[in-house]
């Protein structure tokens, strides 16, 4: 399942990819003759990764946080009592064949009862409540405090750990990875089929392949003699670097070998995604117009290589291959360029050199 | 559209802070978006409703900080405004410019209640 990514559900070659999230809300609301008001919300938050390396490290995260806020007010009088319950759990085990358990647990109970003998305002909406409406308004005091959270997450933090897990776990087996991004139709499957071909006799390769549907493309990789991993992202547009972290998993990857990551075919929302990869390629066809970069600036800045590719029809074509990459350095003036073709194979010897210098250098020492 | 994808992660982020502060439900939700970010803003707001929809913070607020573009010009040799991510230097006009601030996407604070 895409878990950064709304769009959809994502599968494994029909098998579902699991993050283990759930989320139990329960809201229930009681209306009595002598007016009492009884509000329960019960938010339960799980959340378990679990990770399998050489080591086998579990890791579970329950999060239980009981709070309980009673507030009864009889004509005059206002009775007001907060409880607050917190857990906290950890358990670390140890066995000779190497797990690690930990459970941190937190619960989350809401209780709030309001008893209302006077005739009061309490607005009902679907799923919450207002008593008094607000701050300005009349409320029992010491309930329904407004706070002020800060928090300054990054709204990709989470991909971004994912992301750096991936890396760590390509490193220590000295797998140098690529993510190839492109517009639908720039020759990236054809273009890997080439150079899966011409490189296996130099290096172990895997692919894993991304596409909203169907397993055509990994159909294609895998006649190459290569074992593929098909992702089917469903409704979503990109890749992220959970659906990486079990295609990983599912792959069994040599040691020094490369890894090719085909990306769904769109120049945009790949672009925000890192994957965990060494380097993001853009391919971009002689096809598709010299200005692409400029109209799609975040993947050519996001980019190191970009490959122009189908060379083989600049002949036929008005592609001005200067006024190409010059656009391509305005918004990336580090990127390097090759262009190729796959059809034909021109070029192709100068991106596999550009491979195997940086493949030799991700490579483990032995 | 990625605006969905990244609203999800707000989410996350929101109901993870919201149950550690003990929080009932969620009034108000301030993002920071720079202005040289990848997201429209008007497409986060518009996927803001659509996921809260039935979680801690449904029926809460969405609040759009914009951090303007900033940028260091090798040329002009000081911190310069931008308003395109790869956008000339408003000063000399040349293109060696190096953003400096202005692409932020982050969820800086929630009022809870």
């Amino acid at each position: 399942m895409c878990t950064v990514c709304g769009c959809g559900q994502a599968s494994v070659e029909g098998k579902a990819v699991g993050e283990h999230d759930h989320h139990h809300h329960h809201h229930h609301d009681h209306d009595h003759d002598h007016d009492h008001d009884h509000d329960h919300d019960h938010d339960h938050g799980h959340d378990h990764d679990h990770v399998h390396d050489a080591d086998h490290a579990h890791e579970h995260d329950h999060g239980h946080v009981h709070t309980h806020a009673h507030a009864h007010a009889h004509g005059e009088e206002v009775h007001s009592h907060d409880h607050d319950h917190g857990h906290d759990h950890g358990h670390g085990h140890d066995h000779g064949h190497d797990h690690v358990h930990t459970h941190d647990h937190d619960h989350d109970h809401d209780h709030d009862h309001v008893q209302d003998h006077d005739h009061d305002h309490v607005v009902v909406a679907e799923g919450s409540r207002h008593y008094g409406g607000g701050i300005a308004g009349v409320h029992v005091p010491g309930l329904s405090q407004d706070r002020i959270v800060k928090i300054e997450r990054d709204i990709l933090s989470k991909n971004d750990r994912l992301a750096r897990d991936n890396r760590r776990a390509l490193a220590e087996k000295g797998i140098f990875a690529l993510n190839f991004v492109s517009s639908p139709g720039s020759g990236k499957t054809t273009l890997l089929c080439r150079a899966i071909t011409d490189l296996k006799t130099r290096f172990a390769i895997s692919v894993i392949e991304g596409d909203q549907q169907t397993s055509n493309d990994a159909d294609r990789i895998r006649a190459t003699g290569v074992p593929a991993i098909q992702v089917n992202t469903g409704k979503g547009c990109h890749l992220d670097a959970s659906m990486v972290g079990h295609a990983l998993g599912d792959l069994d990857l040599a040691e020094n070998s490369l890894l090719f990551i085909e990306n769904v075919g769109n120049l945009v929302c790949p672009a925000a995604f890192d994957l965990g990869e060494a380097h993001k390629v853009a391919v971009l066809s002689v096809t598709e117009g010299e200005d692409k970069p400029l109209k799609y600036p975040d993947m050519f800045a996001a980019a190191d290589l970009m490959l122009l590719n189908k060379s083989d029809l600049l002949p036929h074509l008005d592609f001005d291959v200067a006024a190409c990459i010059e656009a391509a350095r305005k918004v990336n003036p580090r990127l390097e360029v090759i262009t190729l073709s796959a059809r034909s194979g021109e070029g192709m010897e100068a991106f596999y050199a550009w491979v195997e210098t940086r493949a030799k250098l991700a490579a483990r020492a032995h | 559209m990625h605006e969905m994808s990244l609203m999800e992660s707000v989410l996350e982020i929101v109901e993870d802070e919201a149950r550690r502060a003990g929080a009932s439900s969620v009034r108000t939700v301030r993002l920071v978006i720079g202005e040289l970010s990848h997201v429209e803003p008007e497409a986060m707001a518009f996927c803001f409703e659509a996921v809260t929809r039935d979680t801690v913070a449904d029926g809460a607020k969405l609040e759009i900080e914009r951090t303007p573009g900033r940028g260091w010009c090798l040329d002009c040799a000081e911190e310069v405004g931008l308003s395109e991510r790869f956008g000339a230097c408003p000063k000399c006009g040349g293109h060696k410019v190096q953003m400096t601030g202005g692409d932020e996407l982050r969820v800086a604070e929630l009022e809870v209640e």
